[in-house]
């Protein structure tokens, strides 16, 4: 059993908007009759570009009954540029929250919706054909895929599939998806080193040469010591077997600075002393 | 909950018999000694639980009460069995199973097909039944064991395993044959003496007894070894004191269910066919799932084409009733049912596919309530549906 909140029931159980719009302005879709969830949404838009009607037609579960039936109630009334800054956490939210492993209902609510709003833009839906798709089993892009990510905060593939389903049925996607959760949080993580105290700064540089520098050398019987750090210069001073190595101004250029500009800023500059 | 229960959900779990929990009752404060001790007081104790493995013997038709092992679960007698003929036989790396057994073996025979075995998972047809010649052709010399459902949990559809076992051991009289008999039990007869079967698995829970406690019929002459190392008990291969009151339960259920099975195989097979010949007939986008001549008579698997399962279960338990889903959203694992998928069940009904399980305290009342109510659940539902075109054709053509 599903750890609905009353909300969520109330809307699955008594579904608002249900049906067609004969002539809408726009219609949207999303999901597929293989994938178990499948979403059309109709909207009428008045002159002035404001919502006058939203209906929905669902197959799927109760959570996706209910993320469609609240999306309606919300559309009511908005403009079509207030409705394309809807994200799928607010639909979400209107309900109380959704159960972690059901999150992908608001997601298609809010797939559809974008649908939608491309076509009463007149956008070409093929236009989005030419994407590159990531999971083929439920047939989710590239795009989809980062905007799930960076807008929901997403850090491990398990949050991922329950959001975006995407991964949850063969598993050959799951490098793929990895991979860009890697590199969106490497993106999050780069940060202007000006903006930064010099402590923070100092852990940060501390941090990554124990992870990924110190370990390397020491297997060559070498060592790095941080000496000091001023402004993007990174003092540092090489220890053991690096010291004596002729090879040493190499070393420091080419994986020293090299991983410290990949993993902190590419601003960084390695001074030895 | 004030609302009645109409409980169709008999192939997770049943209501523990009130006749068997009657039996347990004096194992929890009066009659607790150890069945290991010396004293009367112990004493008293063992000979119930030889009692119940007596029981557990007649009720699947087992030469010799001792080839009877009392385990916690059907999972713990698949793994049991599975795992030691394997230790057992080291030097075989291919074993058999299907693609439609319960997760209980299925995600063992994956284990072992991460360690190196090499596995055959056997294909079913669309009726979900097995196909006996690709059984013959998969077992080799080097084949360990063969693993098959007696009836499968989804469908209910019964498998040859009677015939099955002795095409195995045509093929290699070594290859150990286990049956994983925990939907079988209690709705058709069972008689391993004179197969070809060396192991079979029960589990309480699915006839009446409790939740906790199930058994591993382990054919005199094959060789197992322990599965909890420990103490003598259940002649050394599962050790730790017995689970005295359950046992006794189960050897009650046993008892009970074996008496029960002309009333299974009649009148709960009569109102199982009530229900789904109803339902057929008054939902123009229902359709069963499975072989109708080959199955077990409590289950019934219907697909509600167009609609998703959750919905429907959810929409069915605010009527107080109770059945389970294939579907992908009752899971969790975002996937629908393997069972259903194998036997190439197509989307738009695998999705909306529900198992209504009976059991003998199911009443004709209850089914004519779900008759009465289930229709107007599935049409409501139909509603939202965005496929009303191919809806609207299957009304008119249930209409003809």
């Amino acid at each position: 059993m599903w750890d609905y909140t009353d909300k969520v029931m109330d809307h699955y159980k008594n579904p608002r908007n249900v049906g067609e719009i004969e002539n809408p302005s726009a219609i949207g879709e999303a999901g597929s009759l293989v994938c178990g969830d499948a979403l059309k949404l109709y909207l009428k838009v008045d002159d002035n570009g404001i919502i006058t009607d939203a209906k929905f037609q669902t197959f799927g579960c109760g959570s996706a009954v209910a993320s469609s039936s609240v999306l309606t109630e919300m559309l009511k009334g908005m403009t079509i540029d207030e409705a394309s800054k809807i994200t799928n956490q607010q639909i979400a939210d209107a309900l109380g929250g959704l159960p972690p492993q059901k999150m992908h209902c608001s997601v298609m609510g809010h797939e559809a919706l974008e649908s939608a709003i491309a076509n009463y833009k007149g956008e070409d839906a093929a236009a989005h054909c030419d994407e590159k798709i990531i999971c083929t089993c439920y047939h989710v892009t590239e795009s989809a895929l980062r905007e799930a990510v960076e807008q929901n905060n997403l850090t491990d593939l398990e949050d991922v599939m329950n959001y975006t389903k995407a991964g949850g049925a063969c598993g050959q996607c799951h490098i793929a998806i990895q991979k860009i959760i890697d590199e969106i949080k490497n993106k999050k993580e780069k940060v202007d080193i000006k903006n930064m105290s010099t402590t923070q700064l100092v852990l940060k540089i501390n941090n990554v040469i124990e992870k990924h520098i110190a370990s390397e050398l020491r297997k060559d019987g070498g060592d790095i010591e941080l000496v000091d750090v001023k402004d993007n210069k990174v003092f540092v001073s090489l220890k053991g077997m690096c010291k004596s190595c002729k090879f040493s101004s190499n070393t420091l250029k080419n994986f020293v600075e090299a991983s410290l500009k990949e993993h902190i800023s590419p601003d960084i500059e390695v001074v030895e002393v | 909950m004030s609302q009645k229960i109409v409980y169709l959900d008999n192939n997770a779990t049943t209501m523990t018999d009130p006749e068997v929990f009657e039996a347990m009752k004096p194992y929890f404060c009066d009659l607790y000694g150890n069945p290991s001790s010396m004293h009367e007081f112990g004493g008293q104790v063992a000979k119930a639980v030889e009692k119940a493995r007596e029981q557990v013997k007649d009720f699947i038709g087992a030469k010799d009460a001792k080839e009877i092992i009392f385990t916690a679960s059907g999972s713990e007698g698949d793994n049991m069995a599975i795992r030691g003929i394997l230790e057992a036989n080291k030097n075989k790396k291919h074993i058999i199973t299907t693609k439609i057994e319960h997760p209980a073996v299925l995600n063992l025979f994956k284990y072992f097909e991460k360690q190196g075995y090499e596995v055959t998972y056997l294909s079913v047809d669309s009726k979900g039944n097995l196909d006996l010649n690709e059984l013959s052709n998969s077992v080799t010399e080097d084949t360990a064991i063969v693993s098959l459902m007696y009836a499968n949990n989804e469908t209910g559809v019964i498998l040859p395993v009677e015939k099955a076992a002795k095409i195995v051991k045509q093929k290699n009289p070594k290859t150990k044959v286990h049956v994983d008999a925990v939907q079988a039990a209690g709705k058709i007869p069972l008689d391993v003496k004179n197969t070809d079967i060396d192991l079979l698995t029960i589990a309480g829970h699915k006839i009446h007894a409790p939740k906790g406690i199930g058994a591993l019929y382990v054919k005199t002459g094959t060789l197992l070894p322990a599965f909890v190392i420990g103490g003598h008990q259940e002649r050394g291969k599962r050790a730790g004191t017995e689970n005295v009151p359950y046992i006794v339960g189960l050897g009650k259920a046993c008892e009970i269910a074996k008496n029960s099975l002309e009333y299974e195989m009649n009148e709960v097979k009569r109102l199982r066919d009530k229900l789904e010949n109803g339902i057929i007939k008054s939902v123009y986008n229902a359709k069963v799932n499975g072989s109708t001549t080959n199955r077990v008579p409590n289950t019934t698997n219907i697909g509600f084409q167009y609609i998703e399962g959750e919905l429907i279960l959810l929409h069915l338990s605010d009527l107080g009733i109770c059945a389970s889903s294939g579907s992908a959203c009752t899971s969790g694992s975002l996937e629908p049912s393997h069972v259903l998928k194998s036997m190439g069940v197509p989307f738009e009904a695998l999705h909306g596919s529900i198992r209504f399980s009976l059991s003998r305290f199911t009443t004709e009342e209850e089914i004519d309530y779900v008759l009465k109510v289930l229709p107007d659940v599935i049409f409501k539902l139909n509603k939202i549906s965005p496929y009303q075109r191919e809806l609207k054709a299957l009304e008119e053509a249930h209409k003809r």
